[in-house]
């Protein structure tokens, strides 16, 4: 046991002399989830418009000021050529270009139909979806305004309907910011962790002071345990950090019990740390390390639902998650977090994290020789 | 000379020794092109849903069925209470519950109104949203069919042109940037560490003394990753281009100019990194904390910059791989020349100044 305290005591002092370190652990977490809550958003707002208006129509002024109305569409301006106006979309000034044609009117009061022209930049097919929804939208309540302005007669009576309510669970103004901020300090969580576990060992390796513990009568165990526990602290005190900061910036909600949420915590960061110190027993540089570290995370990051929902993902991907821990944890601080899920409702996930941990400790004091 | 290409070469051999790390270095252009051309979606299939049927008639059990029937959809679960739907979220699976009240047909029939109640898991705000949406759009294509109404005695009918993505393809929004976070990754954090570990180990006084300049000694450290980049840039954009259909419409030269430019940029900036710090440790974490989460989030890669709030977008600014994924966008997917991106292409230039000058004035001949 003294062993391992003293090797606790000695990973403690070596994280903390390095002055730089400190303020990277805590500070730089803390601003980045400032700022990656906000960026996080795939929120469309302010769609730009420039107009090319060749049939300025009381009818098509019309349109274009029902656009303008909208407070999703900002008109940006009006040219008198499509080239001039697709110039616009190029430069990244205008992102969709909104044309009436001639001879509008004239065809709307003779033939009782008309066509406009939206073109979209398409380059982010998300945000094209979502513009084009809403032109849709726009189009459709002035074709219907101008129905009871020129006809005089709205939707055929006698209609029967299906009035649809909706209610937002859990997140009734779909905020946002109370879906990342979970995810957000899983990630961070996640980086802090694995970098300082996957480069220590093999730190000690380049330097050369490896040795001088592997002639020492310390069990492999011990000393596996000795390296981890520290970061398991560390990580542990910046999750509590970042939870209190999500707490206080953000008022997220915290519906169920934090004590789940420390333990998954306890349990998915021995899978994080043994999978480092696992990383730093294969590994001749702390570059290798590190590169391993990155790439097996970037994968594992992206696939867990992080930023894009699981269910969109091919059913391979889904298989994948299986043994994808950081996927685990951020489901259950979500579920725990936002909707109150109790022990019965994570048990599953708990588990399997449970036993991935166990996996990769015992991997990792297994794979780690005393021998050069 | 002779010396200093004795040493580029020795950087080389170096580098192209490690076996884990050139797997690695070229396997994760291609795994996170896979990955964003496959996984990485915000449409919605097979979401699991749950139905709570108070009514259970014939209107009910052809809503349901069409519901289910869509791809969009999978039914979980069928649920008798109101009191089962808070337990049905809390497991996790089910995003959706959608209620129907007693005596649907009836009511719809009598008094032309029957109610239909969506609940969506908003825990995922936008999946949440997306799913009520998708439902709404169903109900309301079957009320439609049910009136049988008469066509609309006046229609505008937008026609929608999708700008140099007509396939609404996910991977176009994700090449620049795969390109832009590589080079990002390979030049100024493998530089960063390369050069400190020198420091680390010590070895960096043995190559101070030698006769090469310091100059050199930098120039001859960052050359095999100006090669790797390079290769890595060209890799994505192959794979891009005959693997998910990728156009490149302008120029291919300006295009590797400007990735060149980026490369230069992203040295320099590794370079400046190293010249602050001894250790790898420190340098792996400032460069992966300060540059590689930048460069995912607030460079336009995975979010949009015009979405952000002011204060974000200010700070986007002085993001460098932001304007580099700019010119690839500008160049690539719309085909516009220097006049397009002249701008975006000196304010790199500019940043590689500052970074290179700052890092001349920190460059110490003599170690600690």
């Amino acid at each position: 046991m003294r062993t391992v305290l003293l090797i606790i005591q000695k990973e403690f002092i070596q994280v903390f002399r390095n002055r730089m370190m400190l303020p990277l652990i805590f500070v730089v977490p803390i601003i980045q989830l400032l700022i990656i809550v906000h960026a996080a958003t795939f929120e469309v707002k302010d769609a730009r418009i420039c107009v090319v208006d060749h049939d300025l129509s009381t009818t098509s002024r019309k349109l274009v000021s029902t656009f303008e109305a909208s407070p999703f569409f900002q008109v940006l301006g009006y040219s008198a050529d499509y080239k001039e106006a697709e110039k616009l979309i190029r430069a990244n000034k205008a992102d969709l270009i909104l044309s009436i044609q001639a001879g509008f009117e004239k065809q709307l009061l003779r033939e009782r139909y008309g066509q406009v022209h939206l073109s979209i930049n398409a380059i982010n097919q998300q945000a094209a979806g979502v513009i084009q929804a809403y032109s849709m939208m726009i189009i459709r309540d002035y074709n219907r305004q101008l129905i009871v302005d020129w006809i005089g007669r709205s939707t055929p009576a006698q209609a029967r309907m299906i009035p649809v309510e909706y209610a937002y669970w859990f997140n009734p103004e779909l905020s946002y910011i109370n879906f990342m901020v979970p995810g957000i300090l899983v990630l961070l969580v996640t980086i802090i962790g694995l970098l300082l576990s996957a480069m220590n060992i093999v730190r000690e390796k380049e330097i050369g002071t490896i040795e001088q513990i592997n002639v020492t009568p310390i069990h492999k165990y011990q000393f596996i345990a000795g390296k981890l526990i520290p970061f398991w602290i560390l990580a542990l005190l910046e999750l509590a950090f970042g939870l209190t900061l999500g707490k206080f910036l953000f008022d997220i909600p915290m519906v169920g019990s934090l004590w789940i949420i420390f333990m998954t915590a306890a349990e998915y960061l021995l899978v994080v740390l043994s999978y480092g110190l696992f990383l730093s027993t294969v590994t001749n540089t702390q570059q290798q390390a590190m590169f391993l570290a990155f790439f097996s995370m970037m994968i594992f990051l992206l696939m867990s639902g992080l930023f894009t929902p699981v269910e969109s993902m091919p059913a391979w991907a889904q298989e994948f998650n299986r043994i994808n821990p950081i996927a685990y944890f951020i489901r259950i601080m979500r579920m725990v977090l936002l909707k109150g899920s109790g022990v019965s409702d994570i048990l599953k996930p708990f588990l399997s994290l449970g036993v991935m941990a166990l996996t990769t400790l015992l991997l990792t004091v297994w794979r780690y020789r005393k021998t050069v | 000379m002779n010396k200093f290409r004795g040493f580029v070469i020795k950087e080389f051999f170096h580098i192209f020794r490690d076996v884990r790390t050139m797997i690695i270095l070229f396997g994760m252009p291609v795994m996170q092109m896979l990955l964003f051309g496959y996984v990485i979606t915000n449409e919605i299939k097979e979401a699991k849903i749950a139905i709570l049927d108070h009514s259970r008639d014939h209107v009910t059990t052809e809503l349901s069925r069409r519901i289910v029937a869509s791809s969009y959809f999978q039914l979980a679960q069928v649920l008798d209470h109101d009191k089962e739907i808070l337990d049905v979220f809390r497991k996790g699976d089910v995003k959706e519950v959608i209620v129907f009240e007693a005596d649907f047909a009836e009511k719809l029939e009598k008094t032309g109104q029957a109610k239909v109640q969506i609940l969506g898991d908003a825990s995922e705000p936008n999946t949440a949203k997306i799913l009520v949406n998708y439902t709404t759009g169903i109900l309301m294509s079957y009320i439609q069919e049910l009136n049988t109404q008469t066509e609309l005695p006046l229609r505008i009918d937008p026609v929608t042109t999708m700008l140099y993505n007509p396939q609404m393809a996910g991977v176009y929004m994700f090449v620049p940037g795969t390109i832009a976070m590589l080079l990002m990754l390979i030049c100024a954090l493998m530089t960063s560490i390369s050069i400190t570990r020198e420091k680390e180990l010590g070895t960096m006084e043995l190559l101070l003394v030698s006769p090469l300049k310091a100059f050199q000694i930098i120039v001859g450290k960052v050359l095999p990753y100006v090669f790797l980049g390079f290769i890595n840039a060209v890799t994505i954009l192959l794979l891009g281009n005959f693997v998910f259909g990728v156009p490149i419409q302008g120029s291919v030269i300006l295009l590797l100019l400007e990735s060149i430019l980026f490369i230069i940029m992203s040295l320099s900036l590794g370079i400046l990194i190293s010249t602050l710090t001894n250790s790898q440790q420190i340098a792996m974490m400032v460069s992966m904390v300060a540059l590689m989460l930048p460069t995912i989030l607030l460079s336009g890669f995975i979010y949009p910059v015009e979405n952000m709030p002011k204060i974000l977008q200010y700070l986007c600014y002085i993001v460098p791989p932001k304007y580099f994924i700019i010119i690839v966008k500008n160049i690539m997917l719309k085909g516009t020349g220097m006049e397009y991106v002249w701008k975006e292409t000196l304010i790199i230039i500019g940043f590689t100044m500052v970074f290179l000058l700052l890092s001349i004035r920190k460059f110490k001949i003599r170690l600690a």
